[in-house]
């Protein structure tokens, strides 16, 4: 194309015609087009991929932190250790013991000496029953420490965790500056005036603009903070307010305490957590006591009925131990009936019927499998249901085909000639595909099998079949202990009730891409360690 | 060509006389070769002689590969060929179910078209044969078959220092002297050549056809080739295949200088083909 043309010819050769050109012309438009559509395409996939990873992420994020209360306590070996053993077993089992070393630390600082029982349940009611499990168990381990103080933490229930996240209810803060008491007692109302001569308007706009957002009967609730004491508005003027008391100490308050409201757009009717609890949760955290802290027990601990202490350990272990079923099955039976098939079967109608059968067993769906299983696996040969073994079985299976068929291209894009090269120097067929053909083979094989195991620790459906839906609140040791996996957890999560398991299930997709990663990862380093070029 | 096929009358027409006395070391008789119904070859008879190089020559698709595939069963692993007839090799026929193609290969060795070195080190590639068909007792015995295989193939020099170094990493010519090397390595009595210089520049071919030449005092060598100066060089017999049949076989001398049939006449001429 650069070489200069001969001088002999004419500006515009014979080939190039008018008409050439605008076929050329229509030939590059139609090469860009197609060039575009691609970009396009290209352009949706990553934009739907960005798309799932920040919204998994923003969701999930709040999964992995969670607020905690440290609080120090003597461990009364009466309420601790009744039997006085030391037996680590009846000590972890000594649930409600513990409960009461938590409670009562919290009675003595919150509640007067003659709360009724509504009170108490509504203070104890911001830890759930199980949240001093750990410990219960970390005393077990040392059962030494049973009578020294010591300073623990424990998660505060899933409402309050997610108050403290910001959720639970829109809220805004108002800074009133110094109040001042004027007239009424604790037990009745309390009127106070306002140092600041808008404080009192800026709460009743706060308090006007959620009403204009909320819907129908939704009462915006103004709490007022004095010092320690914790207040909720009931009348409020633009430099007076009536109040009522809530929780904190029970003093009146001082003349110019400096005092902070906080506008809640759901009156507590429509919370999950009370006025009291919030008043409760904030006096702890002003006294450094709530921290937010990293939510290893999403990964340490097992399912929880409460979202705070539900983890994915008895899962993440429970995929491990069905994949590893999987993959015994799945690899070794693919990648020899691949090699037979390409290798040594006969080229005759059998095999066409056999290779066809292959090709559509892999588009069966994978809910069919989950039945095969549950008739043959826990019907007819009597395996226990909801058990990694089974699960895994039922997996190898769906992935067969997939590891059959990639295997098989693998052998095939080997080039003949290096069978022909055993062959020549007499190596028996055996030993050409063993020594040279497989070998070469190995990455594109190992590249299916991995992507088979990936299709099959996504899968949820046949898994439900077989009964690994069940609650699982143990790690299992062994394939034939009951289990459930990642993918039905998540599905399990999702379906809970509380706001909570929102960003829990997000948490817990998070683990189940993080194990693909690490799966694809390893498929690569893989191919790389395998692969030789000729 | 005229030019060679004199170089070549002058330079071994005594060497010729001796081969002519040598024993048949292959003979093949009436071999019939169909790849399903189709026949690829017609009843073709061919002594071949021991210590001497016979080329087979002809257009392409005339079945000179499918012939030179039947002398190691090749031809068995392709599922849709079938071959009739009776080949012996000293004496004994190798088509018997007594024979186990993996054995005869050991004797018939085989070197293909393109170099096909296994992706292995240069050493592997050697090795492999005589550890398959446990030729050597130990590693210092292994080393040694390894060194005179590519001493024979006239490699040993140029890759002596690096054993270790892939095959698939030299040039195309050497690649191909290491098949050869690979092929002399398991001690061989005939060695088929598929058109081995195909693939080669002509200097590398240069040297394989030194290599045959110096290899005929050792094996029987058959080789296919589509080049006529190359049959004229290299070869004491020549085969002349056309549409899978065997048309005129004798001393490359006459055939090339005298042939008897007009349709050899035209395509060493350069008629057809």
């Amino acid at each position: 194309m650069s070489s200069p043309a001969p001088p002999n010819a004419s500006p515009q050769g014979s080939f190039i015609t008018e008409e050439a050109l605008k076929r050329l012309k229509t030939r590059h438009a139609a090469e860009r087009r197609f060039k575009l559509y691609g970009q396009v395409a290209i352009g949706i996939a990553v934009v739907a991929l960005v798309t799932l990873l920040i919204s998994i992420f923003g969701q999930a994020s709040s999964a992995f932190s969670r607020h905690v209360l440290t609080f120090d306590t003597t461990l009364e070996a009466a309420q601790v250790d009744p039997s006085g053993t030391r037996d680590p077993g009846a000590i972890e089992r000594n649930v409600s013991g513990f409960n009461l070393l938590l409670q009562d630390e919290l009675a003595a600082q919150f509640l007067p000496e003659d709360a009724d029982r509504n009170l108490q349940r509504e203070l104890y009611g911001m830890f759930t029953r199980l949240a001093v499990l750990p410990i219960a168990r970390e005393t077990a381990d040392r059962p030494e420490t049973v009578g020294t103080r010591q300073s623990f933490s424990v998660a505060l229930a899933d409402d309050i965790d997610l108050y403290l996240k910001g959720g639970v209810s829109n809220r805004t803060q108002v800074k009133l500056g110094a109040i001042t008491p004027v007239s009424g007692s604790l037990e009745d109302t309390v009127v106070v005036e306002f140092g600041r001569d808008t404080a009192g308007a800026d709460i009743a706009n706060a308090i006007e603009r959620f009403r204009a957002q909320g819907a129908g009967d939704n009462e915006p609730t103004a709490l007022i903070q004095m010092g320690q004491t914790w207040f909720r508005a009931t009348d409020i003027t633009d430099t007076t307010a009536s109040l009522a008391y809530v929780a904190g100490a029970r003093t009146m308050p001082g003349a110019d305490t400096q005092g902070a409201a906080l506008v809640l757009e759901q009156g507590q009717e429509n919370r999950t957590v009370t006025d009291r609890q919030l008043a409760w949760t904030m006096l702890l955290k002003d006294q450094g006591r709530i921290k937010s802290v990293l939510n290893t027990s999403l990964f340490t601990n097992s399912d929880s009925t409460y979202p705070e202490l539900a983890g994915t350990a008895a899962a993440i272990v429970g995929s491990l131990l069905t994949m590893m079923v999987t993959a015994l099955l799945a690899i070794p039976v693919g990648i020899f009936a691949a090699v037979y098939l390409e290798e040594f079967a006969p080229k005759n109608r059998m095999t066409d019927l056999i290779e066809v059968n292959i090709n559509n067993l892999a588009a069966v769906p994978s809910i069919v499998f989950g039945l095969l299983g549950a008739a043959v696996f826990i019907n007819f040969m009597g395996l226990p249901r909801s058990v990694p073994l089974v699960g895994g079985l039922v997996l190898g299976l769906l992935v067969l085909p997939t590891v059959i068929i990639a295997s098989r291209a693998a052998l095939k894009s080997v080039p003949p000639s290096i069978r022909d090269a055993a062959l020549g120097v007499g190596a028996s067929k055996t030993q050409s595909v063993f020594h040279h053909v497989l070998p070469l083979a190995a990455p594109g094989i190992l590249t299916g099998a991995i992507i088979g195991m990936a299709r099959a620790i996504g899968e949820t459906a046949p898994l439900l079949l077989i009964g690994m839906v069940a609650f699982v609140a143990e790690v299992p040791d062994s394939p034939t202990d009951e289990s459930t996996v990642l993918p039905v957890l998540i599905y399990k999560w999702s379906t809970g009730a509380e706001r909570a398991w929102e960003p829990q299930t997000a948490a817990a997709i998070i683990v189940l891409l993080v194990f693909l990663v690490l799966m694809n990862l390893f498929a690569i380093i893989l191919r790389r360690r395998f692969e030789r070029r000729w | 060509m005229d030019g060679n096929v004199e170089d070549f009358t002058e330079t071994t027409t005594p060497r010729q006389a001796e081969n002519m006395a040598e024993m048949i070391k292959v003979d093949c008789r009436n071999i019939d070769v169909f790849y399903d119904d189709k026949q690829a070859i017609f009843d073709v008879s061919l002594p071949i002689q021991d210590r001497a190089v016979t080329s087979l020559i002809g257009p392409s698709g005339c079945g000179k590969s499918t012939f030179l595939r039947c002398i190691n069963r090749m031809n068995d692993t392709i599922e849709i060929a079938k071959v009739r007839g009776k080949i012996y090799m000293d004496g004994a026929d190798i088509n018997d179910h007594s024979i186990d193609p993996v054995l005869l290969r050991s004797r018939v060795g085989m070197v293909f078209q393109k170099p096909n070195p296994f992706p292995k080190s240069i050493y592997d590639n050697i090795a492999y044969g005589p550890r398959i068909h446990g030729l050597a007792a130990g590693k210092h015995e292994l080393d040694g078959i390894v060194e005179s295989a590519l001493i024979k193939a006239g490699l040993w020099d140029e890759v002596k220092d690096r054993l270790t170094a892939p095959g698939t990493s030299l040039s195309g010519g050497q690649q191909q002297r290491l098949c050869i090397a690979r092929a002399i390595a398991v001690s061989p009595e005939v060695i088929l050549m598929d058109e081995p210089c195909s693939a080669l520049d002509p200097i590398a071919t240069a040297r394989i056809e030194e290599l045959i030449d110096e290899l005929r005092e050792r094996y029987c060598i058959v080789i296919v080739t589509h080049s006529m100066q190359q049959a004229a060089r290299v070869s004491q017999r020549t085969a002349f295949f056309h549409l899978g049949k065997l048309v005129e076989y004798g001393d490359t001398e006459r055939i090339f200088t005298n042939p008897e049939d007009s349709r050899t006449q035209d395509y060493i001429t350069g008629r057809f083909g």
